[in-house]
C-alpha cells in the first residue's frame, strides 16, 4: 500500500469520462460510493452506482427559507452548492437499534446489535462538510466517552471531496474558517473544470488511501493551465461567499447576553419546527425509545435524532426546563456558536447555511448574531473604556 | 451502552411515595465501587430507563441501593418488581460529592425531600470516617412529617456519630413537635464555621437556589458549595444532549457541581 502511495509531485488531472473509473476503483476496493443525486426536487446523498447518477446540469439557488433546484445550462456534475442532507446521516444514523432484549420468566437477556458498519466512499463532500465531520469527530471520539457506532462507521469511510466552484447566498464558510476550499480531512479532493469546452477534474491527494484510488485510474499530471483553471473556480466560489458572521469573542458575546430582548423577538417568528437541527451537519442530539412487541417478550432500544426545539427534550419530573420558544432557540444558537467551544474545543457551526435555507420563516443565524453584537448588553466594560 | 443485569434483593417502602431498590449483580460478581453522589441508569424491561442516584454506603458496598420516588412510568414499574426480578443497570456515571477532599472541614448538608437520597452515601462515608471531619450538620426539609426519609438512619447518626441533624417540615401535622418552615430558615443558626465549611446541597432547584443564597450570606465560599443538578438524561455519557446546561453536560460534568462553576447560569430562567 505504501509503495503505491508515493508522494504526488502535484495535482493530477482526471478526464470526465474517467470518473466512472473512480467509482469502479472504489467498488473494487469494497466501498459503496455515496454521492449527490436529484430526488424530490433537491440534491440528496444516496448510493451512486454510475457516474450517470450524478446531478449533471443541475444547480441550486438558496436564500432564507428558500431552496430551488434549477437547470444550469451546463454539464457540470457538481454545479450545485449544497443540499438539505449532510453526511451525518451515514456517520450518526437518524434511527438505529442499540440492542435487543428477550424475556424468559423472571429474567431477560440483552444482546448487542450486530451492527454492520458499511464501507462507504463519500463523493462530493464540500469543505464545510469536511469541517462538520471533524466537529462530529470531536463530539463522538475525542471526549471522556467514545460512541462505538460513530467510531465503527467513521473508520470505514473514504472521503472524496469536491471543491466548490460557486457559493450560495446562504454560505458563510469564510467567517467560520471552514471553506470554501478543501484543505484537510479528505482522501482525495477534486475540482471540477468545466469551462471553454473542457470537462476534467483536478485531483489532489490527501492520504495514501486517496493516492491508491488515483493510482488505480487513468490520470495525467495537471498542467499549469489546469491549475490556473482550478484556481479560477476556487476564486469564483470565494468571491461568492458574501454572508458573514463575526466570531470575535462570540462565546462571551452570546453567553453574556442570555437576557437580551432579541431572543424574544426571534422566538416570535420561530416555529420550533426543529428543521435547523435536522439539516445541521453537526447537531448530534438523540432520543431513546424503548419498545416491546405485543406479547411483551421482546424489547428493543432505538436511538433516534432528537432536537432541542421540542418541548419534551428538557422534561424532568415537575416540568419542562425550556418551556418557551425563546429558551429553545437561545439554547440552540448559544450551543452552536458559544458553549460548543467549551465542550469540544471548536465551534458547532461550520457556516454551511443550511439552517438559514431550511428555516420555514428564514431565521438567519448570522443576522441574529449580528443583532446581538450591535446591541451588546453584556456586563463587560466597553472597549472604549467608558464605564 | 448495554445494561448489565442485576436481580432485585428487596424493595423497601420508605415513605408513602418513595421506595428503596436493593440490587445484586446477576452473575454473582461483586457490586462495583462508586463514589457518593454518582448515579446509575436503571432499565425496567420493556418500559424504559431512568437516571437514579445511588443511595448505598460507598465504604461498604454490599449491594446496590437506589431510593426514588414513584413519579413516572419507569419508577412505577420499578416499584412493582418482585424479589428475584431482573433490572438493567448502566453506570456508575457522573461526578461525586467531595468527601475525601473535604477532610478537616466542617460539613454542612442541606437536603430537600427526596434530595436526601443522593446525599445518603455522603452521610454514610462521613459517619464511617467521622474522626476526619469537624462539625457535621444535616439540615433536612420535607413537605410534611410523612415525607421524612431514612428516619431510622437519621436517629442512629444523630445518636451514635455526633451528627447534628435538624429537620423541618413545610406543613406540620398531628404530633409534630419539630421545626416548621422551609429548610433555608435553619441555615442562619446552624452550628458550622462558614469559613472552613464545605456545603453539599440536593433538592428541588428552587430550594437549592435559596439555600445557596443563605450559605453565601453566611460567608461560605462559592467554590465550597456543591449542588447536585437534575436534568433530562437519555444516555448518561454526554451524547444525547438532553442534560445540557450551557456548556455543562449534567451527566458527565455533573450531577455534582460547585456553585462557583454554575454561578452565571444557576437560577437563570430556562437555561
Amino acid at each position: 500500500m505504501a509503495t503505491s502511495a508515493k508522494a504526488a509531485s502535484g495535482p493530477a488531472l482526471i478526464a470526465r469520462e474517467n470518473l466512472q473509473a473512480v467509482l469502479d476503483a472504489l467498488t473494487a476496493k469494497g466501498y459503496q460510493p455515496i454521492g449527490p443525486s436529484v430526488r424530490d426536487g433537491a440534491i440528496v446523498y444516496d448510493e451512486i452506482n454510475s457516474a450517470d447518477d450524478l446531478p449533471a446540469g443541475w444547480t441550486d439557488e438558496m436564500s432564507g427559507g428558500t431552496y430551488r433546484l434549477k437547470r444550469s445550462g451546463g454539464s457540470a456534475l457538481f454545479g450545485y452548492v449544497i443540499g438539505p442532507q449532510s453526511w451525518k446521516k451515514y456517520l450518526h444514523p437518524p434511527v438505529i437499534r442499540l440492542w435487543k432484549s428477550h424475556r424468559t420468566d423472571c429474567t431477560f437477556t440483552i444482546s448487542k446489535n450486530a451492527e454492520e458498519s458499511p464501507k462507504l466512499a463519500f463523493i462530493g463532500v464540500r469543505a464545510c462538510e469536511l469541517a462538520a465531520i471533524s466537529v462530529l469527530d470531536h463530539v463522538f471520539l475525542h471526549g471522556k466517552f467514545v460512541d462505538p457506532i460513530y467510531r465503527a462507521r467513521r473508520e470505514n469511510i473514504l472521503i472524496i471531496a469536491v471543491n466548490c466552484g460557486q457559493a450560495a447566498t446562504t454560505c458563510f464558510c469564510k467567517s467560520m474558517k471552514t471553506g470554501p476550499r478543501c484543505v484537510k480531512g479528505y482522501d482525495l479532493a477534486l475540482t471540477e473544470l468545466a469551462e471553454d469546452g473542457r470537462h476534467d477534474f483536478l485531483a489532489e491527494t490527501g492520504t495514501p488511501r486517496g493516492a491508491d484510488i488515483l493510482a488505480a485510474i487513468p490520470h495525467k499530471h495537471a498542467t499549469e493551465t489546469d491549475r490556473e483553471s482550478a484556481a479560477r473556480a476556487w476564486a469564483n466560489a470565494d468571491a461568492q461567499v458574501t454572508r458573514t458572521l463575526d466570531t470575535t469573542n462570540i462565546k462571551e458575546l452570546l453567553l453574556g447576553n442570555l437576557e437580551h430582548p432579541r431572543w424574544d423577538q426571534t422566538a416570535g417568528r420561530c416555529l420550533t419546527c426543529a428543521n435547523c437541527t435536522m439539516v445541521c451537519p453537526t447537531c448530534f442530539c438523540t432520543n431513546i425509545e424503548d419498545v416491546t412487541d405485543l406479547g411483551g417478550k421482546n424489547a428493543e432500544r432505538w436511538r433516534k435524532w432528537d432536537s432541542c426545539f421540542t418541548l419534551d427534550f428538557s422534561y424532568i419530573f415537575g416540568g419542562h426546563v425550556r418551556q418557551s420558544a425563546m429558551s429553545r432557540y437561545r439554547q440552540w444558537m448559544t450551543h452552536k456558536l458559544a458553549s460548543w467551544i467549551d465542550q469540544f474545543d471548536c465551534s458547532g457551526c461550520v457556516g454551511c447555511g443550511r439552517c438559514i435555507t431550511w428555516c420555514p420563516v428564514g431565521i438567519d443565524i448570522t443576522e441574529e448574531a449580528r443583532a446581538i453584537r450591535e446591541t451588546d448588553r453584556s456586563q463587560k466594560e466597553n472597549a472604549d473604556g467608558n464605564p | 451502552m448495554i445494561p448489565q443485569l442485576y436481580s432485585v434483593r428487596q424493595i423497601k417502602q420508605e415513605t408513602h411515595d418513595t421506595f428503596t431498590l436493593e440490587l445484586d449483580p446477576k452473575d454473582g460478581t461483586k457490586t462495583p465501587s462508586f463514589e457518593a453522589g454518582q448515579f446509575n441508569m436503571l432499565y425496567v424491561f420493556g418500559v424504559g430507563e431512568v437516571p437514579i442516584s445511588i443511595s448505598s454506603d460507598p465504604t461498604a458496598p454490599k449491594y446496590l441501593m437506589h431510593t426514588t420516588r414513584e413519579v413516572g412510568i419507569v419508577t412505577k414499574a420499578m416499584r412493582k418488581l418482585k424479589r428475584g426480578d431482573m433490572i438493567g443497570v448502566r453506570g456508575p456515571y457522573g461526578t461525586h460529592w467531595p468527601i475525601e477532599e473535604s477532610a478537616g472541614s466542617d460539613i454542612v448538608i442541606v437536603a430537600g425531600g427526596i434530595g436526601l437520597a443522593p446525599l445518603k452515601p455522603a452521610l454514610c462515608h462521613l459517619v464511617a470516617r467521622r474522626e476526619n471531619y469537624g462539625r457535621v450538620v444535616l439540615l433536612y426539609g420535607t413537605r410534611s412529617p410523612n415525607d421524612i426519609l431514612f428516619q431510622k438512619e437519621l436517629k442512629q447518626w444523630r445518636a451514635d456519630f455526633d451528627l447534628e441533624v435538624y429537620v423541618t417540615v413545610d406543613r406540620a401535622i398531628g404530633s409534630w413537635r419539630g421545626n416548621v418552615g422551609v429548610v433555608t430558615t435553619l441555615i442562619p443558626k446552624a452550628p458550622f464555621d462558614p469559613l472552613s465549611s464545605v456545603a453539599l446541597i440536593c433538592g428541588p432547584e428552587v430550594m437549592m437556589r435559596y439555600t445557596v443564597q443563605e450559605l453565601v450570606r453566611r460567608g461560605v465560599n462559592h467554590g465550597k458549595i456543591h449542588i447536585s443538578m437534575e436534568r433530562n438524561m437519555k444516555c448518561g455519557i454526554g451524547f444525547c444532549g438532553h442534560c445540557q446546561m450551557e456548556a455543562s453536560f449534567v451527566c458527565k460534568d455533573g450531577p455534582v457541581f460547585t456553585y462557583g462553576a454554575l454561578e452565571n447560569i444557576f437560577g437563570k430562567r430556562e437555561v
